[in-house]
């Protein structure tokens, strides 16, 4: 075992004392040192369990990652917030998932729309209400192009059948509705939200779309929430390589092109995390192969356009190593104003979904090294892809609590943490420059060439800003 | 350093090959025809919608409220170093932290038990004993909160008799006061869970203190936002010379300075005070429908005179002001006076912007009341009440406040409907101001109405909420903020004309 790896132990081991013994034994398992070269057989995360009761996980549910995520960006679609209020008022708007059309008209992704249950239904069952709240909806929306059935909490332990009310109705409507399944207290975190609709895509969606003709270009982008645009940016670059994206899931998605990614001839996946499942359907059931990229900072962006092309002609190729050559200046340039005033600086990473790893390229791109990373709902497959990117030594957490992540700041010293909203204050607090890294702090894109400029700058502003000085610190 | 042109998602989406881009793409989308989808959303502002609209039954859209844990996490917040600990499943705590994150731009802890299927099938009582185990040595509260969410409630879990067995089992000291509140989210909405934690708070925290008056009173702020409201509050009584005690002050918890430390519990109640309150000689609620329960409970239980005087607006802050003389005999101090006198000033210069002007209000009922009255006395003219959240009393005393003034003879209060009611009557009968929240944007953009954003919650402006909006000076923020959105919009729509001023 490298003085690296020792070094880092240590300090995950202090950082566990404050726990009761059970509570410790348990988080034990979900910290460790990192070893890239895969030999430390102690160097590996426990993961996608339940946390423990009354530790302040940041973790969400199985809603938040169905609406979130999977259906709630799918625009031309009314999402219903099936339950009490809440659920739907909490992730009203929250994730930026940008689209275009007229919102309450043709398009419904900034809408919170729910059948706000009431202690009548708790008690006789929302079944009914919910079939009536279709009729209202079909009637005020004649645009929509299917409805989603997000069900709560109360819904699934009542034992209200929505699918039998989705059966029924579809009859008459013409169009998809889908029941998702999702209550909050399913599974362990967001990630069983994202497998069940990835499940739904998959029975009520997908092959039922139209696409009048096929190309030997074809792809679709699987996986990119369109957060502050990141899939427009992606989408620019598949497109000047002479791709055609056929669809882009799940971010300014519509119906239609959930319908037809089958028709693919490569599925592009971006959030392995949430969208695997419907990728390895479809490579199952329609033979359509799938790959992982990475469009955050250009040594990414570079080996995975060459990767893309790889499945395709040499007239993409060609195209690919254009684009590069048409960037690459551009990038540089970022890089030349940047890498000064961000080199060595270190960076504490704690997120959803696959960007502890997908950025740490961009980071370093900057000159900058992460010494910390780790994931709300990741599971093994997804630290498997981590460990080989980050350097010896650096932590790994798994579902980390408010305080783990304190305590490792004050240990480790980043000079940045990129993290949630739950946890941006707190840093704040503590004098730590902090960077919203679910969505991107109302700022981005910062996927692709036209990304990366905005994730250099916004890096920048975070780390050096006169702000972070001002601060009196107690002695 | 060489300068370099960054743009992004507000210039880059705007530019002509990502235009070109999103036509492009509409061959996949299986659009509408461009003039099927103007048809519709010219449909959707007629009376012929609106009637459909008005009559859903089975689905809200766009609802004003949030649901019980929130208020009642909000309420704990506001006791010395109380964590609020949700028994339920986690992702409710992540989300009401979320809410209250994005408006008030400040940290907020919170617990959840994680509650998953096994305790659905089994109950939640395992989760809550680890729960607290793990939180009391983890967080050192000095009280622990404890909420239910949906979950909890329909599968019944019992939190008394679970708190009792986790001290019986000497899971959490015994002395640890443990308040509980049943919050079911299917239930009322963010301001009963304030109402129900309040209570469950008092309840447990005041038992057996039942001593000696202690000559002070007590104030309850209700389901308020505003840290600049709380902080006026305080103000105002030091200047009055008031002994009181400010029951959940999240004042320092929403608003706490920047010392390059975080503190988990930055200020809130004492809880010592908080016992004493019941030995006060009076409590005063600046809210009525998110402390329903609470003033049954004190007026019946402690035996004091339980009044509410909401003051927003003059001539309720005056009636505040008054009853706090009555109560205290302290007179109301000059300085006072004359901050009422400096508001009373700004609206009678200003008042020409407002007067004749129609307004829709959106938002809590407790906001919505301090905004009607505020408005009738500037001579606005409420038009559309819209309260989610409200209900039949509410929605008598709205209107009995309209009914008193000629100025509120225009308005219709409409209590459990939403912003999609909203947009169709402010479409068929247009205002020309609109006051709610962050969320009222859409009805901005749809209607084209300028919005002042007063209420919960405003994530898409800065620091409003340091800024009170009771008081005096609450009454000079509500002008400025209402006046001058009313002479942006003026100089927007006269940019190129001759009626661009520059004195108004």
């Amino acid at each position: 075992m490298s003085n690296a790896i020792k070094e880092t132990q240590k300090i995950i081991d202090e950082v566990l004392e404050a726990y009761p013994e059970k509570t410790r034994e348990d988080r034990a398992k979900h910290l460790a040192p990192n070893d890239p070269t895969g030999e430390c057989s102690t160097c590996k995360v426990k993961s996608n369990v339940k946390s423990r009761p009354g530790v302040m996980t940041v973790r969400g549910c199985a809603y938040a990652g169905a609406k979130g995520v999977v259906w709630g960006p799918v625009k031309d679609q009314i999402t219903v917030s099936h339950g009490p209020v809440g659920c739907g008022q909490y992730s009203w708007g929250a994730r930026r998932n940008y689209y275009n059309g007229q919102t309450g008209i043709d398009t419904f992704g900034t809408m919170h729309i729910t059948t706000d249950f009431q202690e009548k239904d708790i008690v006789y069952g929302g079944d009914k209400g919910l079939e009536a709240a279709l009729l209202e909806l079909k009637e005020l929306f004649p645009l929509a192009r299917g409805i989603g059935i997000l069900s709560e909490c109360p819904v699934g332990l009542i034992g209200d059948d929505i699918e039998a009310v989705s059966k029924n109705a579809e009859k008459d409507f013409g169009y998809p509705i889908v029941p998702v399944r999702c209550e909050g207290f399913r599974g362990v975190s967001q990630s069983l939200g994202h497998h069940i609709a990835n499940d739904t895509i998959r029975d009520f969606v997908l092959g039922k779309g139209e696409l009048k003709e096929s190309t030997p270009y074809d792809v679709s982008l699987i996986g990119d929430y369109n957060i502050g645009g990141d899939a427009w940016a992606s989408r620019k670059m598949l497109e000047e390589m002479g791709l055609r994206v056929i669809a882009q899931w799940t971010g300014d998605a519509s119906v239609n092109e959930l319908g037809i990614a089958h028709k693919s001839k490569l599925n592009l996946i971006h959030c392995y995390r949430s969208m695997n499942y419907i990728c390895r359907h479809m490579e199952e059931k329609y033979g359509v192969p799938w790959t992982e990229f990475n469009f955050f900072g250009p040594t990414k962006i570079y080996q995975s356009i060459r990767k893309i092309a790889s499945y395709f002609d040499d007239r993409i190729k060609e195209n690919a190593e254009k684009l590069i050559e048409k960037y690459k200046p551009v990038m540089d340039a970022v890089i030349e104003r940047y890498k000064p005033t961000l080199e060595d600086k270190k960076v504490m990473l704690y997120v959803g979904g696959l960007r502890p790893r997908h950025t740490i390229g961009a980071y370093e791109d900057l000159g900058m090294e992460v010494v910390a990373a780790g994931y709300e709902f990741g599971h093994d497959d997804d630290y498997k892809r981590t460990y080989p990117e980050l350097k010896e030594g650096a932590v790994i957490m798994d579902d980390a609590t408010l305080y783990e992540m304190e305590e490792f700041a004050r240990r480790l010293r980043p000079d940045m943490v990129g993290s949630g909203i739950k946890e941006k204050y707190s840093y704040h607090k503590m004098g730590v420059p902090f960077r919203q890294m679910h969505s991107w702090d109302y700022s981005g894109p910062y996927h692709g060439f036209d990304g990366f400029p905005v994730f250099a700058r916004d890096m920048d502003m975070t780390v050096n800003s006169p702000t972070w000085s001002l601060i009196r610190r107690k002695r | 350093m060489k300068r370099i042109k960054i743009k992004d998602h507000n210039e880059l989406f705007q530019e002509k090959e990502y235009l070109e881009q999103f036509e492009k793409k509409k061959e996949f989308e299986n659009p509408w025809p461009a003039e099927k989808v103007r048809e519709v959303a010219e449909w959707t502002k007629t009376e012929e919608y609106q009637e459909k609209n008005f009559a859903r039954k089975n689905i809200k859209i766009n609802p004003v409220k949030a649901c019980q844990p929130l208020g009642a996490i909000f309420c704990a917040s506001g006791f010395e170093g109380t964590m609020p600990f949700v028994q339920g499943a986690q992702g409710c705590v992540a989300y009401f932290r979320s809410h209250l994150n994005r408006h008030f731009k400040e940290p907020m802890a919170a617990i959840s038990t994680s509650m998953t299927e096994d305790a659905a099938v089994f109950g939640g009582l395992n989760n809550m004993l680890e729960g607290l185990r793990n939180s009391y040595a983890l967080y050192n509260p000095k009280m622990l909160a404890v909420c239910t969410t949906c979950m909890a409630e329909v599968i019944g879990d019992d939190l008394n008799a679970y708190i009792r067995q986790a001290k019986d089992k000497d899971i959490i000291p015994r002395d640890l006061p443990v308040p509980f509140a049943h919050t079911p989210s299917f239930v009322g909405s963010h301001i009963t869970g304030y109402d129900n934690m309040m209570k469950g708070i008092l309840t447990t925290i005041t038992e057996g203190k039942k001593g000696e008056p202690n000559g002070k009173i007590n104030i309850i702020p209700g389901f308020d936002t505003y840290t600049g409201n709380y902080r006026e509050v305080k103000r105002l009584l030091g200047i009055m010379g008031v002994d009181f005690t400010l029951l959940s002050d999240v004042s320092d918890v929403f608003d706490s300075p920047n010392t390059g430390e975080y503190k988990m519990y930055p200020g809130g109640t004492p809880l010592e005070e908080a016992a004493d309150s019941v030995n006060a000689t009076a409590t005063i609620a600046l809210q009525k429908y998110s402390t329903v329960k609470t003033m049954k409970y004190i007026e019946k239980e402690w035996g004091q005179e339980a009044l509410v005087l909401p003051p927003m607006g003059v001539k309720n802050t005056d009636r505040f002001f008054d009853e706090i003389s009555r109560i205290t005999g302290k007179p109301v101090p000059q300085e006072i006076e004359d901050e009422r006198g400096r508001a009373v000033d700004a609206m009678i210069d200003s008042h020409p912007y407002v007067h004749g002007k129609r307004f829709a209000l959106t938002g809590d009922p407790d906001i919505l009341l301090g905004l009607i009255s505020f408005i009738l006395e500037m001579g606005g003219l409420p038009a559309h009440i819209v309260c989610t959240n409200g209900d039949k009393r509410f929605a008598a005393a709205a209107n009995a406040l309209l009914s008193e003034s000629p100025f509120g003879q225009e308005a219709t209060v409409y209590t459990g409907k939403d912003m999609w009611h909203l947009r169709s009557l402010m479409f068929t009968d247009p205002v020309d101001i609109l006051i709610g929240n962050s969320y009222a944007k859409f009805l901005w953009r749809d209607t084209g109405t300028p919005l002042v954003r007063i209420g919960f919650p405003i994530f898409d402006r800065h620091h409003l909420h340091r800024y009170p909006v009771i008081g005096y000076q609450g009454v000079l923020n509500m002008v400025n903020w209402i006046v001058n959105t009313v002479l942006d919009e003026m100089d927007r729509k006269t940019m190129n004309t001759t009626s661009f001023d520059v004195i108004r």
